[in-house]
């Protein structure tokens, strides 16, 4: 038991890096949130740009949807930090973090509130519209309060997922949770730290995946 | 005009691109032998959860739904860390790819556990106890009347989790394994130019994008089945 306390529960070790590893914790809270701020958002206002039906913006949001749901998020980190310098723009680990899982995450919420959009059925529009309320009202009163009930849990799923992909900022030499924990563990050389970050990824995300779980359970029944 | 040269120059420069394709073809090799060995093992671990899962064996099914939710939420690179350089700490050194299979079986037996579980609970009971009452061995019930229209309802989780999971594979890049992306990475330092990044880019998206656009019209219908 002594070296897998000594090694993974070294309180000596966790005392001393317990500042940095908290820094680190809030910074991936920061990201997390502005991730899923940026990602929602811009998901949400692509999705209503498409429901407009206008061809020259449909074929943009379609091209930006397929590259950010097809390619890695590591992959669109990477590209954005190292790739774009070449082009002059040079981003901060922090801004090519979010600005990747943000686009990742948008390209995903895009789908999913477009599908749910079109999942309104279409009696709800031509009803509203006989009333006599114009397509933004229609849109914004009838079917976006409908659409987002039934978006919700795909989205809680995807949102939280790729909030997970924080840890990937340390790639980019973002000071996160994981990259605070792996230059401790190098500096200590010892991993105690890295049990630590564990802990505090477990503390932030069981809850949210425990939450998902409960959401899934209140949408429409499939069987 | 001047503008457009440039950014091919520096994006999309052949030159540097026939110069370093060999590396970058033994960097796709290498991603597609680590999604080929982890896919179906992930799959396996995932499946047997789930059938577990199904005798409802109330302390086993606790320990299940715990294992799932803790794998689901522990970010796959922190459990990848965890094992290459954690691990050797303990005496257990695990060479890079082999560290990949495990972190990435480890998480997604997590994934799929959960959408197979789904499956399977969303079967009516009154399947499994016809086909008890036929004779049907607890084995062939799974196997031959549940699991079969238990996946037919689960398979836009099931391809966009797959997805996923090859997508994720470029993690095993932070861990030095040679794969695509670790390759453009060299490359890149290599010529002093972004053309190998982009290189990389293209080739998981030529790669993923018919599977994505695949995944993405199963999960259209299953949200339109809610109506």
């Amino acid at each position: 038991m002594t070296p897998l306390l000594d090694n993974f529960f070294n309180t000596a070790i966790l005392a001393q890096y317990w500042p940095s590893i908290l820094g680190g914790f809030w910074l991936t809270v920061e990201v997390a949130l502005l991730t899923i701020a940026v990602g929602v958002l811009t998901g949400l206002v692509l999705a209503i740009v498409r429901a407009m039906r206008w061809k020259p913006a449909d074929v943009a949001i379609t091209v930006f949807v397929d590259i950010f749901r097809t390619l890695p998020q590591l992959v669109v980190i990477v590209f954005l930090y190292f790739g774009l310098p070449y082009a002059g723009i040079q981003l901060s680990p922090f801004a090519a973090t979010v600005a990747a899982l943000g686009a990742v995450l948008a390209a995903f919420a895009t789908e999913i509130f477009w599908s749910a959009i079109q999942a309104v059925p279409q009696g709800q529009w031509d009803a509203a519209r006989s009333l006599g309320l114009g397509f933004l009202r229609v849109l914004f009163l009838v079917i976006l309060p409908q659409a987002i009930r039934i978006a919700v849990p795909l989205l809680t799923n995807r949102a939280i997922a790729i909030t997970k992909g924080t840890a990937l900022g340390t790639a980019v030499a973002l000071p996160e949770l994981l990259g605070r924990a792996q230059s401790a563990m190098a500096i200590a050389a010892n991993p105690s730290p890295l049990t630590l970050a564990a802990a505090l990824y477990l503390l932030f995300f069981v809850p949210l995946v425990v939450a998902s779980r409960w959401l899934e359970g209140l949408g429409p029944r499939r069987h | 005009m001047e503008a457009l040269q440039l950014f091919l120059d520096n994006f999309a420069d052949w030159d540097s691109l026939v110069r370093i394709w060999p590396l970058l073809w033994q960097g796709l090799q290498l991603t597609v032998l680590l999604s080929v060995v982890t896919l179906p093992v992930a799959v396996a671990v995932g499946l047997l959860i789930a059938i577990l899962y199904s005798f409802h064996h109330k302390a086993l099914n606790i320990a299940l739904l715990i294992w799932i939710d803790l794998f689901r939420s522990f970010p796959v690179l922190v459990l990848l860390i965890l094992i290459f350089y954690g691990l050797p700490f303990l005496g257990i050194t695990l060479p890079s790819f082999a560290a990949c299979v495990l972190a990435l079986t480890l998480n997604n037996s997590g994934y799929y556990g959960e959408i197979f579980r789904a499956g399977i609970e969303s079967i009516p009971p009154g399947q499994r106890e016809a086909a008890r009452a036929l004779g049907l061995h607890p084995l062939q019930v799974i196997f031959l009347v549940i699991l079969p229209q238990a996946i037919a309802r689960v398979l836009a989780p099931l391809a966009s989790n797959s997805l996923e999971l090859v997508k994720t594979t470029s993690i095993a890049a932070l861990v030095a394994l040679p794969e695509l992306l670790r390759s453009a990475r060299v490359a890149q330092e290599q010529t002093y130019n972004p053309t190998p990044l982009t290189a990389s880019a293209v080739i998981f998206f030529v790669l993923l994008w018919p599977f994505a656009r695949w995944v993405a019209r199963l999960e259209r219908d299953m949200i339109m089945r809610q109506k």
